[in-house]
């Protein structure tokens, strides 16, 4: 077969300066590679362009009108600026528009990971004003005891993320939209709770929300602790699919959870278990000494120096009376694999033996 | 798995068996309903009508236990129609001779008599798979819980070898695993036949290699697996350490597990709770949990990733490698002077092929899937792409047979077990974690609604169920996801135990427990106390 011969590479005007793009990319792509900040609310690199909110419209040599750089794709020799004073005036407009349906703009970032772009941006652009007084698009179901997801249409936009990454990352089609303009609604099956929809709690909704509409009931708890949200990057804990989480943290506890956008496994999705079952870990049923059991019986709280030399003693004993084999171990698949190592290297090095196993017969 | 998770997007042909994915391994399903979207067809062969048979081109109902005869009549179909792929039969196996010798009289007629699958639907899902070009099969537990578990995974392989869906981009045989780490605990050589990095302890090159590095001899035949353990409880095996695992509640057999560790003469459990298993114990060590640790686990996919550590665990609950490592030296064993995991994690690099181009700092992206022989290696993301590890690829001759109990007058109803979406494993953690219950709170026996209504059941009230090892009272479902004459419970519940029916038989070679299959009975309970 005859490769077709390397083409010329294709090539733009972004904002003065030529560069390079391949086929398929849209402006709003290309622009983001070189770092020119061009505002967006309904998109989301992981789905489809939807071209709802026009705050990310650039000017095309050319064309009539802005156009939507998200969903414009590049074609070769296009002229494109992505800042002009008349763009940045739209843009600022557009977002005093949004924002007039909004109440409240200072959103606590525990309501989601996507939660502050709406604030960010009105900063950006000084767009605090209350110029289109108007209803707000939907109003808040209240009545939902759902524990997970906060719904507060007071917040809504409109932009359609949730029911966006509903249907196309989730594929599960739990929530839709009613109405049109002010009167938007976003809603679940016959407007009921999220429970008795295809809903399965993934939180992916929460998460991809750019104003904090929808929220994280469970993260929103800790809004009023003391202290600073930190981040740390791990692993969820449940099943083999490895989703990568960011923990949050407040002073010394997980507060909540988010979907890291770059996890190899996940990119970005998670499940209801990932997304809200983290707590366990700040269960007061968590062991916290050691327990030896006593001449009644009944397990003691111990010290570590007491636990090991009873521990050690057993297998001593067992070893002595009974010979190496009559010691078994058994690693576990939820520990990370140091402790896996070092169980069988326990029993290798300890006992001379295999008689050494994890829990995946079961 | 075979190939990564992002070639869940990528096959034309899916066939799911034995995987409840949207309810297991739900950001997995997410991919696929992708592929799904992109055009993808998808064969769900599952007993059970689970989400995944619902977004399904082709279900294959089958009753519980007879994947070998499906896959058999399958098998067959790709032969007849003149589907294999014949170069990469050539160029990649052996024995595809008697292999397709073999498969002549399992007609997919044969097959519809054992499985209950209708001999067309059998044709069609053959012929979807064998013409595709990029087909690719996922199961899990629903395959290998059974006491023909290796012969389901073989019949698996053998479809996949005899129409080339292997070493390439959205195919492969893909077992999505159950637990975080228990991809992890196999690489790290807690089994009874391997060190590790999966370095078969017969081998004598390994037995060398171990001698040094360990400093002793060490056994030339292979250990015993935990399910042998537990029968030799209190005769051979004395004492145990089991790390952080409700076996109480996960093994099948809950009685008979429960008798074996209390026979012990030592017990101890390394945990982060007080399990059922805990229970039993002399000494119980309070362990860190997630969030807590910091150290690396491995996904389904083999890559290998970092758990980090955010907060301060409670009380004086210590890592697990902390505490083996304590016992150790407590017990004289050298070796065993580790300051952090970062150098635990190192000597395991060191002693494992597969992992011998990572170590602590390399893996802090996750961007590795083992094998990684060396530090230029990229890591493989897709395992026999060119050649298989082992050389050639080998045709197994599997036959169909029943498994360990079958139906009777006495116990006329298929019971299968499985886990559920909101619930996870035993739930020790989920159980504790706010707001799962107003999902799921209680256990619940789902059961097709004609069966409800001639069994004389009544859907929320609450029957028996029974096998010939013991008797649970639970809730009745009546739901469509059960088919006539199948039940369906979680593991989840400790009020309602199903391991205490299950248990029949374990598979000949793994040893892993027949749970998905049990003969039972369900009579109507109407003890009033109950109806709460
Ligand atoms: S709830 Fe949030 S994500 Fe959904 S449409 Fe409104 S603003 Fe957008
Ligand atoms: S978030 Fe869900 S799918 Fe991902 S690893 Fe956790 S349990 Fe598995
Ligand atoms: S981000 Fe482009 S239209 Fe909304």
């Amino acid at each position: 077969m005859n490769l077709p011969l390397p083409k010329q590479a294709a090539t733009i005007t972004l904002d003065g300066e030529e560069v390079a793009f391949t086929e398929g990319e849209t402006i709003y792509e290309i622009s983001e590679r070189h770092r020119k900040q061009i505002p967006t609310l309904c998109y989301d690199p992981r789905l489809e362009a939807f071209g709802g909110c026009r705050l990310c419209v650039v000017e095309l040599e050319g064309a009539r009108n802005p156009v939507a750089s998200c969903t414009t794709k590049a074609t070769p020799g296009m002229v494109v600026r992505t800042a002009t004073e008349d763009i940045e005036k739209h843009r600022k407009t557009l977002l005093e528009m949004v924002t007039s349906e909004n109440r409240e703009l200072d959103v606590d970032s525990l309501r989601g990971y996507a939660s502050q772009e709406l604030t960010r941006l009105v900063n950006r652009y000084e767009a605090r004003t209350g110029r289109f007084i108007g209803a707000a698009s939907g109003t808040t179901n209240t009545d939902d005891k759902n524990p997970f997801i906060f719904r507060d249409y007071d917040f809504c936009i409109s932009c359609y993320r949730c029911v966006r990454v509903c249907a196309e990352q989730e594929g599960d089609y739990a929530i839709s939209v009613m109405n049109r303009g002010f009167h938007t609604q976003i809603t679940t099956e016959f407007n009921g709770a999220l429970r008795d929809s295809a809903c399965t709690f993934c939180g992916q909704c929460v998460q991809t929300c750019p104003t904090g509409a929808l929220a994280d009931k469970k993260a929103m708890r800790a809004v009023e602790m003391p202290g600073e949200i930190e981040k740390t990057r791990t692993i969820c804990p449940y099943c083999g699919v490895g989703c990568s989480i960011d923990l949050l943290t407040k002073e010394d506890r997980i507060v909540g959870i988010h979907p890291a956008m770059d996890g190899p496994a996940n990119e970005g999705a998670l499940c209801v278990k990932g997304q809200f079952a983290f707590d366990f870990v700040h269960h007061p049923d968590r062991l916290t000494t050691p327990l030896v059991r006593g001449e009644d019986g009944e397990l003691h709280e111990a010290s570590w120096d007491a636990a090991l030399y009873r521990a050690a003693e057993g297998f001593r004993r067992a070893g002595d009376t009974h010979g190496r084999h009559s010691i078994y171990g058994v690693a576990s698949g939820r520990a990370p694999s140091e402790a896996a190592y070092l169980m069988q290297k326990f029993i290798r090095v300890g006992f001379g033996t295999n008689y050494i196993d994890n829990c995946s017969r079961a | 798995m075979s190939n990564p998770l992002i070639d869940m997007e990528k096959p034309d042909v899916i066939f799911c068996i034995g995987t409840n994915m949207t309810e297991c391994h739900p950001v997995a399903a997410t991919r696929l309903k992708k592929a799904i979207a992109q055009g993808a067809k998808l064969i769900v062969a599952d007993p059970r009508r689970i989400g995944l048979a619902e977004l399904s081109d082709l279900y294959l109902p089958l009753r519980v236990g007879s994947d070998v005869a499906l896959l058999l009549g399958m098998a067959h179909v790709i032969a007849r129609e003149g589907l294999i792929d014949r170069d990469f039969i050539e160029s990649r196996t052996t024995d595809s001779d008697a292999f397709l010798e073999h498969l002549v009289e399992f007609t997919p007629r044969w097959a519809e008599e054992i499985s209950g699958v209708p001999a067309k639907d059998i044709e069609t899902a053959a012929i979807w798979y064998g013409e595709s070009g990029k087909a690719a099969i996922y199961y899990t537990l629903g395959i290998t819980e059974h006491i023909c578990g290796v012969d389901n995974v073989q019949s698996l392989c053998n479809l996949a070898l005899m129409t080339g869906n292997i070493g390439r981009e959205g195919t492969g045989i893909n077992p999505m695993r159950g637990q975080n780490n228990i991809q992890g605990a196999g690489d790290s050589g807690a089994l009874p036949n391997n060190y590790p990095g999966f370095q078969p302890v017969i081998d004598p090159a390994n037995q060398a290699k171990f001698k040094e590095l360990y400093g002793r001899e060490i056994d030339l035949d292979k250990g015993i697996t935990k399910v042998t353990a537990l029968d030799l409880c209190g005769e051979e095996i004395r004492a145990m350490l089991i790390d952080g695992e409700n076996t109480l509640l996960s093994d099948p057999d809950r009685v008979h597990c429960e008798h074996a560790l209390r026979s012990l003469d030592h017990l101890v459990v390394i945990d982060i709770f007080l399990t059922d298993t805990a229970e039993l114990a002399d000494v119980v060590l309070p362990a860190t949990a997630f969030g807590e640790t910091d150290g690396v686990c491995s996904n389904t996919e083999r890559r290998v990733q970092r758990l980090r550590a955010a907060v301060p665990p409670p009380g004086q609950a210590k890592p697990d490698w902390w505490i083996v490592c304590q016992l150790a030296q407590r017990l004289g064993f050298t070796g065993f002077d580790f300051g952090e995991p970062k150098e635990v994690f190192n000597e395991l690099c060191s002693v494992s092929p597969i992992y011998a181009g990572l170590d602590w700092e390399r893996i802090d992206k996750s961007e590795y899937q083992w094998p990684v022989p060396d530090k230029n290696h990229p890591g493989t993301p897709r395992l026999h792409e060119g050649e298989f590890v082992n050389g050639r690829g080998i045709f197994s001759i599997v036959r169909y047979r029943d498994p360990a109990e079958t139906i009777s007058d006495e116990f006329p109803v298929w019971l299968t077990t499985g886990r559920r979406l909101q619930s996870y494993h035993t739930r020790t953690q989920t159980g504790r974690a706010q707001g799962i219950d107003y999902l799921l709170s209680e256990e619940a026996l789902e059961v097709n609604p004609v069966d409800v209504e001639d069994w004389g059941l009544r859907d929320g009230g609450w029957c028996e169920l029974s096998s010939v090892r013991g008797s649970v009272k639970v809730k009745v479902k009546s739901t469509n996801r059960s088919p006539r004459g199948t039940v369906f419970a979680s593991f989840s519940f400790s009020d309602v135990p199903v391991n205490i029916l299950t248990g029949s038989g374990y598979d000949p070679i793994t040893e892993t427990a027949e749970l998905k299959v049990c003969p039972v009975r369900v009579d109507p309970a109407n003890d009033s106390r109950l109806e709460t």
